[in-house]
């Protein structure tokens, strides 16, 4: 799960990294007002995803009537596609030098890392790219946490004159990253000015899986990947004209890939976990089917924990409303009795991954 | 033979009176797996398909002589269970649960290091060596036995692949599921070292996916290998940044595309396939 900026700075907070003073507003005079009290302002789209800068999405204002013009405009951008319904309002803050501090779970070494540059306010991706050289990474021990030479060395390649103010810095962003099940969490730019370094940005994704024990809601966004993970599945919304169902990640990824073998496009990515009952089956089918681009539907379900006659249950349920052709695939735990609960139902039957998106791709062409 | 567990195999359930662990547990009873016991807290003194269950697995290992442990906890309990193996000296333990922290893995990963066990997993379906155990999760009847070894990092992925080998009378040796998230216990290479030294083990699928470079660690290694291996890497079109259903696959920073694997794979030399059949194809004409 992403957080937005803001979200990730009163984090921040919390722990005494220090951020400019600001205030969240949604609409214009909210930001003219917040802008009355602060002086210059720069005014920031929330929004979930990078570049926001370079869309226009970031703004300088030196008086309260600039800010909400400009707060106006942002307001009414779409950013890559996610809709700017807040922007955040911040005291203005000269850097004299943007830095970058990030930490991540290095999967080969299975432990956090964390990585320094001086130079900031650009992304990791092309510091790694262009200057490498100016990259310091350090691996954290899980079990022992950051050792006081770690963010001392890490401190040295940013600043050397501001080392003292930095290892602080970096073990609180360390306790910010274990405390809060991050997969990431980034200050970029982390600036030094004229008042000491403080962090310009804010970024975190916190692990899926640890929602449980963390305390962050999501927004209700209406998605249909929101759906599809409220029913307990898996749902990637993609841009062709196939829309697929699959229980397993990666039987669904093989599929997707068969699919464009035989020269369809997938219209979406769907893991429908083990054991799947026939409710999950017709709830899948409804996400997959209200998007307007599917042409033809593919099932491909091998049973393990995944019963073939609940699947086909659920298939039933809701075959007659949908007017979309369908190819199922039942192999595995109770397969003859799948088969036969669809076979009067005259639906496309495969047995095996391959016939199926071949079939589904000739449907598809087909309607 | 086979590779990791034998008929001499000596299981304990870890969650046995769950409703998948007690599943599981009359299924791999059934396919001759040797269950000796299981542990769910609160629960010591009752039986499950026959099986003792006992409160502890320190309990469990004073009546029962298991050697290797099974984990159908749920994620947020799960780590505690692959702990309390560890420290009770179980040699392998295959952890089933999806959904672990991947912080918490991170903490198990070092201390695992310090123990001789092994663990497979965590999100993995288990392994099976036809006609001697199955300890996990794969259908009993997809299984023929022979003389390939499958390692995969997918659950459904691998039965239909191995029900293919076998329809086309190609048996294995063993199949293992080293698990779908970012931080697991055992990586393609200590499988293709164990299948390398393994006398009835002819020739190795290995089935890939996107995210990290666990394929690409492997190369250097099987490029030293006397036996064949035949590679199937799905994701081709995946999208950056989304997790495709497992939480390890996922295309992050640019690295771990199907594509990028697929073309270090080719270009060292080894055989990709392009479908499931195309394994078949392939395994057939390394042999």
């Amino acid at each position: 799960m992403k957080l937005y900026e803001y979200a990730a700075k009163e984090i921040f907070s919390k722990y005494d990294i220090p951020i400019p003073g600001s205030s969240l507003v949604s609409d214009a005079d909210g930001a003219e007002e917040s802008a009355r009290k602060m002086g210059e302002v720069v005014i920031k789209a929330q929004v979930l995803t990078g570049g926001r800068g370079k869309a226009g999405g970031i703004a300088r204002a030196s008086s309260p009537e600039d800010a909400k013009s400009n707060a106006k405009r942002i307001l009414g951008m779409s950013i890559k596609g996610f809709p700017v319904k807040k922007v955040l309002i911040e005291e203005y803050r000269e850097p004299i030098k943007e830095m970058y501090l990030g930490i991540t779970i290095d999967r080969k070494k299975k432990c956090p890392v964390i990585m320094a540059s001086p130079q900031g306010g650009i992304d990791i991706e092309e510091i790694a790219k262009n200057s490498p050289e100016n990259i310091t990474m350090v691996h954290i021990h899980p079990l022992t946490g950051i050792h006081e030479y770690q963010a001392r060395m890490l401190a040295n390649s940013l600043d050397r004159d501001k080392a003292r103010e930095l290892i602080d810095i970096i073990k609180k962003l360390y306790r910010v990253f274990i405390d809060n099940d991050c997969q990431l969490v980034e200050i970029n730019p982390l600036a030094r000015t004229k008042d000491g370094i403080i962090a310009l940005d804010g970024k975190m994704v916190i692990d899926d899986n640890a929602l449980f024990r963390q305390d962050f809601s999501e927004e209700e966004t209406g998605s249909l990947e929101e759906a599809a993970r409220k029913n307990g599945m898996s749902y990637v919304g993609l841009d062709g004209e196939i829309g697929c169902i699959v229980n397993g990640a990666g039987l669904a990824m093989a599929t997707l890939d068969m699919i464009k073998q035989y020269g369809g496009t997938p219209a979406n990515f769907m893991d429908v976990r083990a054991g799947a009952n026939a409710q999950q089956v017709k709830t899948a089918l409804e996400i997959v089917s209200s998007n307007k681009n599917v042409k033809a539907i593919i099932i491909n379900i091998f049973g393990g924990l995944t019963k073939c006659d609940e699947v086909a249950k659920g298939i039933i349920e809701i075959f007659p409303e949908i007017k979309i052709p369908l190819v199922v695939r039942l192999s595995g735990t109770n397969e003859l009795e799948g088969r036969a609960m669809l076979g009067k139902y005259g639906i496309h039957m495969a047995s095996s991954t391959e016939e199926a998106a071949k079939g589904v791709v000739g449907l598809g062409h087909s309607n | 033979m086979g590779i990791l567990i034998d008929k001499n195999t000596r299981v304990l359930v870890q969650g046995i009176t769950g409703r998948e662990g007690s599943l599981q547990t009359g299924q791999m009873i059934d396919f001759g797996t040797n269950i000796v016991g299981g542990v769910t807290p609160g629960k010591g003194g009752s039986f499950v398909h026959e099986r003792p269950v006992f409160d502890s697995v320190n309990e469990a290992l004073k009546e029962t002589d298991a050697n290797a442990s099974v984990i159908f906890v749920p994620p947020q309990f799960a780590t505690d269970s692959i702990f309390e193996a560890i420290d009770n000296g179980i040699e392998l333990i295959v952890c089933i649960t999806e959904g672990i922290p991947i912080h918490d893995m991170m903490r198990v990963w070092p201390y695992l290091k310090t123990s001789s066990a092994r663990l497979l997993g965590p999100n993995c379906p288990g392994i099976t060596t036809p006609s001697a155990s199955k300890i996990g999760i794969m259908p009993n009847q997809i299984h023929k036995p022979g003389n390939i070894g499958v390692v995969s990092r997918s659950g459904t992925l691998t039965y239909e692949i191995v029900d293919m080998l076998s329809k086309n009378d190609i048996g294995q040796s063993t199949s293992v599921g080293i698990g779908g998230d970012p931080v697991n216990g055992t990586s393609f290479v200590d499988i293709l070292e164990l299948f390398e030294d393994d006398p009835e083990t002819h020739g190795v699928v290995m089935v890939g996916e996107i995210g990290g470079t666990a394929e690409e660690e492997s190369i250097e290694f099987i490029k030293q290998m006397s036996k064949p291996v035949i590679s199937y890497i799905v994701g081709v079109f995946a999208p950056p940044g989304k997790t495709m259903g497992h939480a390890g696959a996922i295309i992050s920073m640019g690295v771990g595309t199907a594509l990028e694997k697929i073309q270090a794979f080719e270009k060292a030399g080894i055989s990709v396939a392009k479908s499931p059949s195309d394994i078949v194809q392939l395994v057939k004409n390394s042999l």
